[in-house]
């Protein structure tokens, strides 16, 4: 138990007494339940990321309801299944918005889902707080990104690469979706405008679940034996990592030659099999469960107090989601309501601290400020932070370093209050609103 | 409370040092100076940053002390420990804790108290650079090829003489090779005469890997017109050897892929395929396999550790069992009611996929379960530049075993009879007198449990996670289809196939669009040929 949590809650439960007394005589923990709605997939293929997200909410519920509620009222969670069917997840959406009456919705991983329940959040108005990295090229009114932005993820891991490991040719893999797709055409942009031929870039492609990884690797072994320093960023994701590791350690792939560094690989991931033969293949994300302060050691206990198991491990997605719900906590109180309009008015510039020593900052383009850290692999599975960005890097929606994107910003605030702002004709390129 | 016990122990740890340093130095003063800056070097490790360790490990190699080579070592493999108080250990595993200055074993600490130094690639790298020239002239060959290798791939200028002092020495035809080799790539990076350059990139071209093309591309441009022919000469070479090796590469691969379709289909070619039910909840068979090999690999490490190898030995019977029985239950349980309704029969089976997944999920949790590789299974093995891993080789075995024990039970066992008889006939053969609903039930049991082999070994090279089924049940039932239905040879020369022509395709086309034209591929073939490649003829066809 750290000072700052005891002066936070302190101060939340004066904020709220003081709300309470300067509204209505009453007290906290009286009143209509606030809703919080969970909308991830608790069964089909994504259930073995999104679960552990469903828990992590339940938990951060429960701890502001002992710390006194939200304006004095307490916080009731509304957890959905949407059982990896998008559409579903956008009928759910619906559902928990209309007849549950939710005033904010935490969830998602997939862009998938994100697109398909977009419009829902836009419709009627609510909120969504979308916890995982993902592709940008997008920023919504309604919903607030606190997973990193390409910039806070794919950049800093192709500049770490360069620079300390000296490597100048480069294979791009990854799962044949929007996520890989998209960061591979900013990374690939991004290193021709550093100079790299285009002979020394090997973009490649698999199917959902690709399992058998024998031609791909060898190919990249291939690709590698040249005599100049290669390196794999890998956009694989979900269950192909396995196979796709096992493989690179079976064919002798040492990370001393050939690194691969992956945006979709975390500690939760890597629970799954012995890491002993990928010693040194590294991960980039804002946030590992090795990362040593006090307020992560307090979020580690809670999290294995809660869940009653000492052996489940924490990830980069958990803490985005704690920060977007300490966040959405302080603009609630900041605007003494949970009306969608008057969060998303309170919101922007609201700081918490994060679970690596920084604060996270909510920007106007509904992004947030997060460090950004190269972590090795370990053989205990967890990850060695072996390089840390100075500052902290604020989330870019739109990529500068694609042709369509880069005149675009994105800012919910007067006087622009557009997602997609071009800075050269200075219109609202092509919103809805 | 350890706060006021540090100063002391660290003075005691220096005094030690002290102590030690000044014996040495009466006795022997040649060893003594190396030592004392071993000592001084471990002694601004502890707490180091990574910048800090990289200057460490310089120095210590260029220490010359003996200890260096197992220090280096040590912090190369993660065995290297630090302690608070800024003493340096070395530990394997859970063995004994050796002080890294001496080598000698220390009770003076507690395990508790260490702490791993923690290092990064181009620290390890930098590390097995520097074991490289230390161990160079070491009496172990296998530890002197390593060096040399490491040499070829560094190719430093400055370690020629010091190859050329191990050549002078070296008895081992192999380990001299690569040492020729090593020192041949070195010359190329340096000034040499003509002669030299010569005789260098005859070596280079005779290694004929990828790495020696890489050498010899990049020895091109500075080649003289007469050299230029010889270095070219070099590179076709090379260039053929490496195309025929692609050739040889691209059938094993799809072998290996086509006995793994195997595994997973030839359950299915029982069931779908002699007995005509569409089991979409085959893929799940596969899976509870895939289970029981976890759960068997679990009880083995928490209770009997040194029966892990055989764990796999073990689960293959139980494997086989466990879900044989499950595929009876299915039978007797809902199958049988739906016997000439295929429509009902997928969707039922279809249904109790998903039951077995969220069971299963609901068990075990959603997360990927750990499935360790026996010994024998991990790691690869080179023939003719052709790298061959383990595990896969035991794949293709299996997989023929499976398939040859499968022939024999169809073809010269009573069971296989009746199964035959039954479903070429089912009338008929009841009336001479053959229980149909029991050989059904066993003809099921049977396919289910050849997808639990499947599963075990799967549980190998894919995740076990819930999901497993699925990936595999599509592949399954294109391979009986496109091998012809009812036959156990057309599997096998179905999954063979598809397995090799995915490989050929797969480098020229990727892996999404090689899938997607073998999908193609299929639907043409089957409006060619509906009954598959092997098609059964006879009455029985016209069922």
């Amino acid at each position: 138990m750290t000072d700052w949590t005891k002066l936070t809650r302190g101060v939340l439960m004066a904020g709220a007494m003081g709300l309470s007394l300067a509204g209505a005589p009453a007290f906290a923990q009286e009143g209509d339940p606030i809703k919080v709605g969970i909308l991830h997939s608790l069964s089909g293929t994504m259930a073995i990321s999104e679960t552990t997200l469903k828990d992590v909410m339940e938990m951060l519920i429960e701890q502001q309801n002992e710390a006194g509620g939200v304006l004095g009222r307490p916080l009731e969670p509304v957890v959905v299944d949407i059982a990896s069917d998008w559409p579903l997840a956008a009928e759910l959406a619906r559902r928990m918005i209309e007849q549950d009456e939710v005033d904010v919705v935490f969830g998602c991983w997939t862009s998938v889902c994100r697109k398909s329940v977009l419009p829902v959040f836009e419709e009627l108005n609510s909120l969504l707080f979308y916890p995982v990295q993902y592709e940008g090229e997008e920023s919504q009114r309604n919903v607030f990104y606190t997973g990193a932005a390409p910039n806070q993820q794919a950049i800093p891991a192709v500049d770490y690469l360069m620079n300390e490991e000296g490597v100048e040719r480069w294979v791009l893999a990854g799962t044949d979706y929007v996520y890989p797709q998209t960061t591979n055409l900013i990374l690939e942009q991004y290193l021709r405008d550093a100079g790299v031929a285009e002979e020394d870039i090997m973009i490649n492609y698999t199917p959902f679940g690709h399992s058998d990884w024998q031609t791909i690797v060898s190919d990249i072994v291939a690709f590698g034996s040249e005599g100049t320093k290669t390196a794999v960023v890998s956009t694989i994701n979900g269950d192909a990592n396995v196979p796709f590791y096992r493989e690179l350690a079976n064919q002798g792939v040492d990370a001393a030659d050939i690194p691969v560094v992956a945006f979709s690989v975390g500690e939760e991931e890597l629970s799954g099999f012995d890491t002993a033969p990928l010693v040194g293949h590294l991960a980039a994300w804002n946030y590992f469960m090795s990362v040593d302060t006090p307020e992560n050691a307090e979020f580690i206990e809670a999290w294995h107090a809660f869940i009653g198991d000492e052996e489940r491990v924490t990830n980069d997605p958990m803490e985005a989601h704690y920060i977007g719900f300490n966040m959405w906590v302080e603009a609630v109180e900041a605007a003494g309501t949970t009306d969608a309009d008057a969060v998303i008015d309170s919101i922007v510039g609201v700081e918490v601290p994060n679970l690596t020593g920084g604060t996270a900052v909510m920007l106007p383009n509904h992004h947030i400020t997060k460090p950004v850290l190269i972590g090795e692999i370990q053989d205990d599975g967890q990850f060695f932070v072996v390089w840390e960005t100075e500052d902290l890097v604020e989330g870019d929606a739109w990529s500068d370093f694609l042709p369509g994107s880069m005149d675009l910003v994105s800012d919910w605030t007067d006087p622009i209050n557009c997602g997609n702002y071009n800075t050269v004709s200075e219109t609202c390129g092509g919103s809805e609103l | 409370m350890t706060v006021f016990a540090r100063p002391a122990r660290a003075v005691s740890i220096r005094a030690l040092f002290g102590g030690l340093l000044l014996a040495l130095l009466l006795a022997l003063p040649g060893t003594a100076r190396a030592q004392d800056t071993t000592a001084t070097i471990l002694s601004q490790m502890p707490g180091a940053s990574l910048r800090e360790l990289a200057a460490a490990v310089e120095a210590l190699a260029a220490s010359g002390d003996e200890r260096a080579v197992p220090i280096l070592n040590a912090l190369g493999e993660g065995n290297l420990y630090e302690t608070e108080d800024g003493g340096i250990y070395i530990r394997e595993g859970r063995g004994p804790i050796l002080d890294a200055a001496t080598g000698e074993t220390t009770e003076a600490v507690d395990a508790d108290a260490l702490d791993l130094i923690r290092i990064n690639n181009s620290l390890r790298r930098d590390i097995s650079a520097a074991i490289g020239g230390l161990t160079l002239m070491s009496e172990n060959p296998d530890t002197r090829m390593s060096a040399a290798r490491e040499m070829f791939s560094t190719a430093e200028p400055d370690n020629i003489a010091l190859l050329e002092e191990a050549l002078a020495q070296e008895t081992d035809a192999g380990v001299r090779r690569v040492m020729e080799q090593a020192r041949a790539a070195a010359l190329l990076r340096s000034d040499i005469s003509v002669e030299d350059f010569a005789a260098a990139v005859a070596v280079i071209a005779e290694r004929g890997d990828r790495q020696a093309l890489a050498i010899l591309n990049a020895n091109l441009a500075n080649a003289s017109e007469a050299e230029r022919a010889n270095i070219e000469a070099g590179i076709a070479a090379i260039n053929q050897s490496l195309a025929l090796q692609g050739v040889a590469q691209n059938v094993w691969y799809g072998l290996s892929l086509g006995s793994v379709l195997l595994l997973a289909a030839i359950g299915l070619a029982i069931t779908f395929g002699v007995m005509g039910v569409i089991n979409m909840a085959h893929g799940e068979m596969v899976m509870i396999g895939a289970y029981v090999t976890f759960m068997v690999q679990e009880i083995i490490r928490v209770s009997y550790p040194g029966l892990f190898d055989y764990s796999l030995a073990i689960a293959v019977p139980l494997a086989f069992l466990v879900t044989g029985l499950v595929g009876v239950a299915i039978e007797r349980g809902i199958i049988r009611w739906l016997y000439g309704r295929p429509l009902e029969t997928l969707l039922a089976t279809w249904g109790l996929s998903l039951i077995i997944q969220q069971a299963v999920r609901t068990i075990f949790g959603a997360t990927n379960r750990d499935v360790g590789n026996p010994s024998f299974m991990t790691g690869a093995f080179e023939v003719f530049g052709l790298s061959i891993t383990w595990s896969r080789l035991w794949i293709v075995v299996f997989a023929m075993v499976v398939f040859a024990l499968l022939w024999l039970v169809l073809n010269k066992t009573p069971l296989g009879l009746q199964m035959r008889a039954v479903t070429q006939n089912r009338r008929m053969a009841s009336s001479m007198g053959i229980r149909t609903p029991w050989v059904d039930a066993m003809t099921f049991g049977l396919g289910s449990g050849v997808a639990g082999l499947a599963g075990v070994a799967l549980s190998q090279i894919d995740n076990v996670s819930p999901n497993l089924g699925q990936g595999y049940i599509i592949d399954s039932f294109m391979v009986v289809v496109f091998g012809g239905v009812g036959n156990l040879w057309g599997t096998l020369v179905g999954a063979m196939t598809l397995g090799v022509v995915n490989k050929f395709l797969e480098p020229y086309s990727g892996a999404v669009l090689a899938k997607i034209l073998i999908l193609v591929f299929i639907i043409l073939f089957i409006q060619r040929r509906p009954r598959g490649l092997f098609a059964l003829k006879g009455r029985a066809v016209e069922q």
